[in-house]
């Protein structure tokens, strides 16, 4: 970026924050619930948790099947700034960005990024159709599930770098610690690595340990202006910093397979716009959506060399107690994964910048950083958040 | 006869010589007549230089292992060969890489390596559709 682009974006960090944060009244498994029901669950609880009225809603933002104008109608208000941006589950953190952006501007006043999705149960979910590309060029030969997209990934770097399914097992077993610790979680049992190499072999090199849940869940997030957000009701957390950027839909079109360009790029944008460094985060949430996510994404942001990812988990950094602790929720492995997860890690951010954590509150964070992919890593966000100025 | 796999759909014009070169056992690429690099799959602009000025070649058919998953389970309802399978990303001598199926091999992988070469295999579906699938380099067909 050059330095007028930072000087621009600097002069965006702190201008808003996020003054609400919930999940939808449950998560995990809710054949009774719909998709729609979902996000206005968590839209209500956000909102109520940062002292506010859904009538104060004006800057609707949400990613998924459901349009940001059905979530306005729904809701019985008139939005006015909506975004739909769907590029898969880093979506939510994206918006984060855009609706700073937006609040800057005045374009609203009152933000709200939600998601609702029925991933376990399929209720009121109308039917996935695959695109033209996916049709003509991965379908005819036993693609589909995300698993046989991110294994290419996965085994490239192997290869490159001599990962070993050990490795990989160390970042469930980190996250499954800090899932103990959540009574929201919906795994909480321990794990060991032989636990996730005997695990069930879904699609090689993942077995199904390796591999994220799949749940009916909702959450959403509410930001205002910093001037407006100290009358609000909680502690507010500022955003520091925000990048985004997109690579590819196929995974075929991944430049390098193993170091993803759309993480590096969001990530080098919200550090210079924080102002801030690797060093001065002292937690991190990051897409888990399998076990080799994490690593590759702490590689790419810069957090250590290419191929050193895997280290902070088996080295217990990221673990309860550990110098960086990682996925402090217990993660899309652990404790929920809908389908486009991303806004949990910026929900379970702000929970800890707030202290809100009980007994997996890391100690003395002052800034989180919150990096999600879209598909494949064919997408990215990041966020830099701070309980400070 | 129910086929294993489903039929490529739905085609889109700019592919349309891809698909009839599948059918006469050939591979053809879109390759840039300005900065002269292939490319896959077939669009109307370059990605490498964004020209327009797009044609077709034949691909070797050889190439190497890019990468690789084994499916253990069946995990598209509509993909009815029976796992144990090999997923493969295929990278052409030509340069561009692709997604199809390693064949002609033991799925395990303690057999397969990345990087090791392969070439294409023919695999007729209907009189309309015929796949690209590929082997260990010098496997007998």
């Amino acid at each position: 970026m050059s330095p007028a682009a930072t000087a621009e974006l600097r002069a965006l960090s702190n201008t808003a924050c996020i003054v609400g944060v919930d999940e939808s009244d449950e998560i995990g498994t809710l054949p009774d619930k719909s998709q729609l029901s979902l996000h206005l669950e968590a839209i209500t609880n956000a909102v109520r948790d940062a002292g506010l009225k859904v009538r104060d809603v004006d800057g609707i933002f949400t990613a998924g099947q459901h349009p940001p104008t059905l979530l306005g109608e729904a809701l019985g208000v008139t939005p006015r700034y909506v975004d739909g941006t769907t590029v898969g589950g880093c979506s939510f953190i994206m918006m984060v960005g855009h609706a700073i952006a937006a609040l800057h501007h005045h374009l609203c006043d009152v933000a709200v990024v939600s998601h609702g999705e029925s991933g376990r149960s399929g209720v009121g979910v109308s039917p996935r159709r695959d695109t033209s590309l996916t049709g003509q060029y991965e379908i005819p030969f036993g693609f589909g599930g995300a698993p046989t997209y991110f294994g290419m990934i996965t085994t490239r770097h192997m290869h490159e770098y001599g990962t070993t399914l050990e490795q990989w097992a160390q970042v469930a077993v980190s996250t499954r610690k800090w899932a103990g610790l959540n009574p929201k979680a919906r795994n909480r049992e321990p794990i060991t690595v032989a636990d996730v190499l005997a695990s069930r072999p879904v699609c090689y090199p993942f077995n199904l340990l390796n591999i994220c849940l799949v749940t009916d869940a909702g959450g959403a997030v509410v930001l205002t202006r910093a001037d407006r957000a100290r009358d609000c009701a909680k502690k507010p957390v500022y955003v520091r910093g925000a990048g985004e950027a997109t690579e590819h839909v196929m995974v075929t079109q991944m430049r390098n397979l193993t170091q993803s360009e759309a993480t590096r790029l969001s990530g080098e944008k919200a550090f210079g716009m924080a102002g801030v460094t690797h060093k001065d985060v002292q937690h991190v949430m990051l897409y888990d959506a399998f076990t080799s996510g994490p690593p590759l994404m702490l590689e790419a942001l810069g957090f250590c060399k290419p191929g050193e990812g895997v280290r902070f988990f088996e080295e217990g950094r990221s673990t309860p107690g550990g110098s960086l602790p990682i996925n402090t929720n217990g993660g899309g492995l652990s404790y929920t994964h809908s389908g486009m997860y991303g806004i949990f890690p910026i929900i379970e951010a702000t929970r800890q910048l707030r202290g809100e954590c009980g007994a997996r509150q890391v100690p003395n964070v002052k800034r989180s950083l919150v990096n999600g992919m879209g598909g494949m890593l064919s997408a990215a966000g990041t966020l830099v958040l701070s309980n400070e100025r | 006869m129910e086929l294993e796999r489903p039929l490529p759909q739905p085609i889109t014009p700019e592919a349309k010589p891809y698909w009839e070169g599948l059918r006469e056992h050939k591979l053809m690429l879109p390759k840039c007549g300005d900065c002269g690099r292939a490319f896959f799959y077939p669009r109307i602009v370059c990605p490498h230089c964004h020209s327009r000025n797009i044609g077709w070649i034949q691909a070797s058919g050889r190439g190497k292992l890019y990468s690789f998953e084994i499916a253990y389970q069946t995990i598209s309802r509509v993909f009815k060969v029976k796992p144990p399978y090999v997923l493969a990303m295929v990278e052409l001598e030509e340069g561009p890489r692709m997604l199809s199926n390693l064949v002609n091999v033991e799925p395990d992988p303690k057999k397969i390596r990345c990087d090791m070469p392969v070439e294409v295999v023919f695999h007729k579906l209907t009189d309309e559709f015929t796949l690209p699938l590929f082997q260990p380099a010098g496997s007998a067909r």
